[in-house]
């Protein structure tokens, strides 16, 4: 609770940074519309013109929250919280693929790494690649799996889970094979003079040592699981989720559009993150991790 | 069916003498740790070159590796422009000034810990956004050519970078900076001397993340619009003309080059921070 204030200070200075800005690049076109109406504005009629633009260059905040309230709230009040209008529509598109993606990623994920831990041929040979991989912007590849994907017949959630699977899955594999190797030697050898199998010494010691490894990695696979979905709408020009939103926005100049979709996305990770974060913190007290 | 037999066969050969070399008592050695990743890598190509012939995989599906190979060896031209566009002018510029602009950041703030404390969870909760999202928004404002694909860049480098150099400015110990003060030491002097070095470990990580985000940046920025150059740009073009093996070596170069990056900006770190723990040894 200490930080909350300073907190709200920085989202302040924020909000009033946003408004300034707004109120600097919109004003061009303010002033270039009056210029054309040969008349002169008052400052106060500039910065009220620059905060209801239809489509300014740089909604300001309240707009934005506006058009949040009126796609999600709103349609929620008039009982249409899934119509195509519906925000809440989109993020559910965008979700249900992130969660697919992201259950799919993270199960391979924690496979390997069990193979690798327990395998030392595999751990030789995927390892450096596993690393290596995180080196590489996994992301280009999404609209050939898209496309391609389509000309095969496969289209909807499937391809954008698979972006979203690959893009969490090494994140996952990296810090699962850290945290199930976590355990030191004085707690390995313990198992063994109690002659504990491997599947014993797995089960019993090295996969709960591994859970604060796990969450953190879950995180950071969550976010990228939800980018893998977003950008997965992009190519092939989707009509449904948040990224096709934003593309949409972005062909028809609707940028307070663009900013709501921005929104609701930074909302959506932030409450998935969120989710993981309670996850972790409730399953480390009940094994008594809690730090 | 030659093709399909052969290459499992291979596979099958490959991974044993894996295992075997895994096993053998040279396991530790340097050409051995290079050799097994190495056999893999070459596996995975063979594998995959067997199994699209063996299969008659279309090549609008997935071509197989020669065919990349010889459209890479004979498009050097065209993949260096779009190198030069997109990591070049657009990623390695935004990079430059975004970590620059964080790190000015980090030390600006560093003298107000009321300021510390408010912007560390704000960073770290805008470094978890999808970022990527303002791509459209930047373009926009800045136009197709590469300073927007910087400027995704800059937006999606500086929180990362940030929040590590926060970290790593409130890294040095309180003995340290006492000692510091017995010497009368000013506060640009502890910061040169001091704690700036002492950031060093935490600085860089934030820099080898943002390796990573900077091509993202650019290369998906691309998808919003750019001029007819560029790898984002080349890779939605060839995916609509189903020219797969371009896109292939398009990524090709993405990896190559997201690799070098990450390389450099590792090497730099063994270089600043040999003291580390974690580079000895």
């Amino acid at each position: 609770m200490r930080s909350l204030l300073p907190v709200l200070a920085v989202v302040m200075a924020i909000v009033t940074l946003w408004y300034g800005a707004a109120v600097m690049m919109n004003s061009r076109w303010t002033l270039d519309q009056a210029a054309r109406a040969e008349r002169t504005l008052s400052l106060t009629e500039i910065v009220t013109d620059t905060m209801t633009q239809d489509r300014p260059k740089m909604p300001a905040p309240h707009q934005v929250a506006t058009e949040l309230w009126k796609t999600t709230g709103e349609k929620v009040l008039q009982g249409r919280a899934f119509s195509k209008r519906s925000l809440i529509y989109h993020a559910w598109i965008t979700l249900s693929a992130t969660l697919l993606g992201f259950a799919i990623g993270t199960g391979l994920g924690v496979l390997l790494a069990i193979g690798i831990v327990h395998n030392r041929a595999m751990d030789m040979s995927v390892m450096p690649w596993a690393i290596a991989s995180q080196t590489i912007p996994i992301l280009a590849i999404a609209p050939m799996i898209i496309v391609v994907l389509n000309s095969v017949g496969v289209t909807g959630l499937v391809p954008k889970a698979i972006i979203s699977a690959y893009l969490s899955f090494f994140p996952v594999v990296v810090g699962m094979v850290k945290g199930l190797r976590s355990p030191d030697a004085m707690q390995l050898d313990l198992l063994s003079t109690y002659s504990a199998s491997r599947a014993q010494a797995f089960w019993k010691l090295r996969l709960p040592s591994s859970m604060p490894y796990l969450f953190t990695s879950l995180k950071v696979g969550m976010a990228a699981s939800l980018v893998g979905a977003i950008v997965g709408e992009l190519p092939t020009g989707a009509v449904r989720g948040l990224g096709a939103r934003l593309l949409a926005g972005s062909y028809y100049g609707q940028t307070v559009q663009i900013w709501s979709a921005l929104f609701a996305a930074a909302i959506l990770a932030a409450l998935l993150v969120g989710v993981i974060g309670l996850v972790q913190r409730v399953t480390l007290r009940a094994m008594g991790m809690n730090r | 069916m030659i093709w399909f037999a052969s290459a499992l066969a291979f596979w099958a050969g490959a991974w044993a003498l894996n295992v075997r070399l895994s096993r053998s008592r040279w396991a530790r050695t340097w050409a051995v740790r290079i050799a097994v990743p190495a056999l893999f890598g070459i596996t995975l190509l063979v594998v995959w070159e067997g199994l699209v012939r063996g299969l008659a995989v279309p090549g609008v599906i997935l071509p197989p590796p020669s065919a990349i190979g010889a459209r890479f060896a004979g498009s050097l031209p065209i993949l260096w422009g779009d190198f030069v566009q997109t990591f070049v002018k657009g990623a390695l510029s935004g990079y430059v000034i975004g970590c620059g602009a964080s790190v000015a950041t980090a030390i600006a703030i560093d003298r107000s810990p009321f300021l510390q404390r408010g912007l560390l969870p704000v960073g770290n909760f805008i470094a978890a956004l999808p970022i990527i999202g303002t791509a459209p928004i930047l373009v926009m404002w800045f136009g197709f050519d590469w300073q927007s694909k910087a400027a995704v860049v800059v937006a999606m480098v500086f929180f990362p970078v940030l929040v590590n150099t926060v970290q790593g400015l409130a890294a040095s110990e309180a003995m340290q900076r006492d000692l510091m003060k017995t010497y009368s030491a000013s506060y640009v002097q502890t910061l040169m001397k001091l704690r700036l070095p002492a950031a060093m470990p935490f600085i860089f990580n934030g820099l080898k993340i943002a390796t990573t985000l900077a091509l993202i940046g650019a290369i998906v920025a691309e998808f919003f619009g750019s001029p007819i150059k560029g790898m984002g740009f080349r890779i939605s073009t060839e995916v609509g003309r189903l020219a797969l093996d371009m896109v292939w070596a398009e990524i090709a170069v993405a990896a190559l080059a997201g690799t070098a990056f990450y390389g450099l900006v590792a090497g730099a770190e063994r270089a600043v921070t040999f003291w580390h723990p974690s580079q000895r040894g």
